[in-house]
């Protein structure tokens, strides 16, 4: 127990500095001056800038300017925007719970929904409801999301008039962002009409998340389908059979949990994947995340802001990854360290 | 006495055969070949298939419906974009760029991947979970954040974006390939090898490959869908293939603009890469249900 958590622990702090690492390369890598990709200001004067080298201790070694990196992280000092001239720790602060918020609620309902329909596929694998969601299931799989997301706003915002088109509430109300999380905030604020607000935020959220929602949906039914045949197959289902127990208690106490415990290191790689979608349903929605900003920020070479974003999204990825990872291990030990399963 | 008769001897198929019989036995798997074949099609002979010049712009023809419509015409099948070049043309060359290069991409992601994988696999120790871990690491940051970092590294286009995706779509193959080799190398056969003497390279390429192609095929399937989403999405976010470029992504981008009055100029091309991905996913859900209902029996 403990040896595995060290041995996570290591890993983790590894991979991150693997991580900071590269992310401290990029200042090189990319074409420009790396004083100005690092601090994302351009000096006016050589005064200014033989000033900024000495505090970024650019005329050292790489060794030594890594570690300077390392302590300007460590204390929040992540530099600034070229573009807009804030500091990127506020920009991300911002920026970072949104894209967040809108995974999160993407997963919830897939999960609710793939975990659902997948065990109903699952049981009556082979049968007529098996094939219509099996097919559906790839057929939603298929949908690239930008597509769909674009499909949901001819469809819904501009045809039928029922869902907003961007944004992530209406103007109307003024939510001064303290967490960054909408729904959270609407309930910190104070002298708006909740109610009203919750709803319109609501609205706004409902089309991203459906459009995220829909493909990871698809995969979830998909593995829990297959996880759930593998279980059926086991002898301990038929010694529970022989044994009496209802249906109910066979599915609720023997199936059930057993088939979710291999989904859970899937969902680790499946986080990846709606990280992405999440990043790119943002720009159709101007949804003010994470990966609006940083194609902005490509779109307008903010070398600067590339680099801190890369790393706080990866840092951000990475931690659930090997969060969901050790969690794995700590409710099933049995399973080997390098095993992933399979759809 | 009973003679052994080579004639009267049941059908014996090799392992190849036996999973084409158990994919042809699927409906739904031959139509998602079909299909699939079709797109092969286009992308092989789009030159001679494409009516006109993807490139070509024809001030008379502006923004033409497509021929189902009432006003369109069938000299232009899925009617012109706003700059009049046809449509059609322009997605059977998508075709060609989108599903070509998403090809190519994951043949070489595979070679790659195979090659980490193996000799991940074949080592042990502190080497291997080096290996593993700093690919464990870079599995996790998503497709899109790798790609925009390279995007700004080397400037935008499609040849740039391919890079991200292969680098993005390596470490799946070595995670596979290092599991079933880690698998394989402690079953009996593979220890008589050894005891045979045979070297690294002799077990992998007479023993563990053989039985490795299955995985492949269906890894690479997978991996050929996703890398066709990728793709089109770069070209979508203006990070892969530049504009006049007709990349399936790319067209959908520009036709953006004209969603409101020419909403066939959104759906068609999007539908394309929506039925492609579709044909690659039914042909690798196909595979699979093969070769497991093979080992089954």
């Amino acid at each position: 127990m403990i040896s595995t958590l060290m041995r996570y622990i290591t890993l983790f702090i590894l991979t991150l500095l693997v991580l900071t690492a590269l992310s401290f390369s990029l200042a090189y890598l990319f074409p420009g001056d790396p004083l100005v990709n690092m601090s994302g200001i351009t000096p006016q004067n050589p005064l200014q800038r033989d000033a900024l080298i000495a505090q970024y201790g650019l005329n050292e070694s790489y060794f030594v300017q890594f570690g300077y990196y390392l302590e300007r992280l460590w204390q929040g000092n992540w530099g600034y925007s070229f573009v807009s001239g804030r500091p990127l720790k506020d920009e991300l602060a911002v920026a970072l719970p949104a894209t967040i918020e809108l995974s999160a609620y993407a997963l919830i309902v897939s999960l609710i929904v793939g975990i659902a329909l997948g065990c109903l596929a699952g049981l009556r694998a082979y049968s007529t409801t098996d094939f219509t969601l099996n097919s559906l299931s790839i057929f939603s799989y298929s949908f690239p999301v930008y597509w769909l997301a674009i499909l949901f706003i001819l469809v819904f915002s501009l045809q039928l008039g029922i869902a907003p088109l961007s944004g992530r509430i209406s103007l109307m109300f003024d939510i001064p962002p303290q967490t960054g999380f909408i729904l959270i905030d609407i309930a910190l604020t104070s002298g708006i009409d909740k109610g009203l607000a919750f709803s319109d935020a609501l609205q706004h959220l409902v089309l991203p998340t459906m459009s995220i929602a829909i493909i990871t949906t698809a995969s979830i039914i998909r593995l829990m389908r297959r996880s759930v045949i593998d279980v059926l197959n086991k002898p301990y289902i038929a010694a529970a059979r022989s044994r009496g127990l209802s249906r109910w208690k066979i599915f609720s106490q023997h199936i059930l949990r057993n088939s979710l415990l291999p989904i859970l290191p899937l969902m680790a790689i499946q986080v990846t994947t709606l990280i992405t979608n999440a990043m790119i349903v943002e720009t159709l929605f101007s949804w003010p995340g994470v990966g609006n900003w940083l194609l902005q920020a490509i779109y307008q070479r903010d070398y600067c802001a590339l680099q801190i974003g890369m790393l706080a999204v990866s840092f951000v990825v990475i931690t659930l990854t090997i969060a969901i990872d050790l969690f794995n291990r700590l409710i099933d030990p049995s399973r080997d360290k390098f095993d992933r399963g399979s759809i | 006495m009973a003679q052994f008769s080579f004639y009267d001897d049941e059908f014996q198929p090799s392992p190849w055969q036996r999973t084409w019989l158990e994919f042809k036995s699927s409906h739904a798997a031959i139509v998602g070949l079909a299909l699939l074949v079709f797109f092969m099609f286009f992308a092989l002979f789009a030159p001679i298939i494409a009516p006109y010049d993807p490139l070509e712009q024809n001030v008379d023809a502006l923004l033409v419906p497509p021929s189902w419509y009432f006003n369109g015409t069938i000299t232009h099948l899925f009617g012109t974009d706003p700059l009049g070049r046809d449509l059609f043309s322009r997605i059977i060359y998508g075709c060609q760029i989108t599903f070509g290069t998403s090809v190519i991409v994951v043949l070489v992601a595979m070679l790659i991947g195979v090659s980490i994988g193996v000799v991940a696999g074949m080592l042990s120790g502190v080497r291997s979970s080096v290996v593993n871990h700093l690919l464990d690491a870079l599995m996790a940051i998503p497709t899109l954040l790798i790609a925009i970092i390279i995007v700004a590294i080397l400037g935008t286009g499609l040849v740039n974006s391919m890079w991200a995706i292969t680098l993005a779509l390596i470490p799946q193959f070595v995670h596979n390939t290092r599991s079933f080799v880690r698998g394989e190398m402690e079953k009996d056969y593979i220890q008589s090898s050894k005891l045979d003497g045979a070297s690294h390279w002799q077990l992998f390429s007479y023993s563990i490959l053989p039985n490795m192609i299955e995985l492949l095929v269906v890894q690479g399937t997978l991996a050929l869908s996703i890398a066709v989403i990728d793709i089109s999405a770069l070209g979508f976010l203006n990070l892969g293939a530049q504009s006049p470029q007709p990349e399936l992504g790319a067209i959908l981008a520009s036709s953006l603009d004209v969603a409101y009055i020419a909403p066939w100029q959104v759906a068609l091309p999007g539908l394309t890469i929506f039925l492609m991905v579709l044909a690659i996913n039914i042909v690798g859900d196909g595979l699979r249900a093969a070769l497991r209902k093979r080992l089954v029996r």
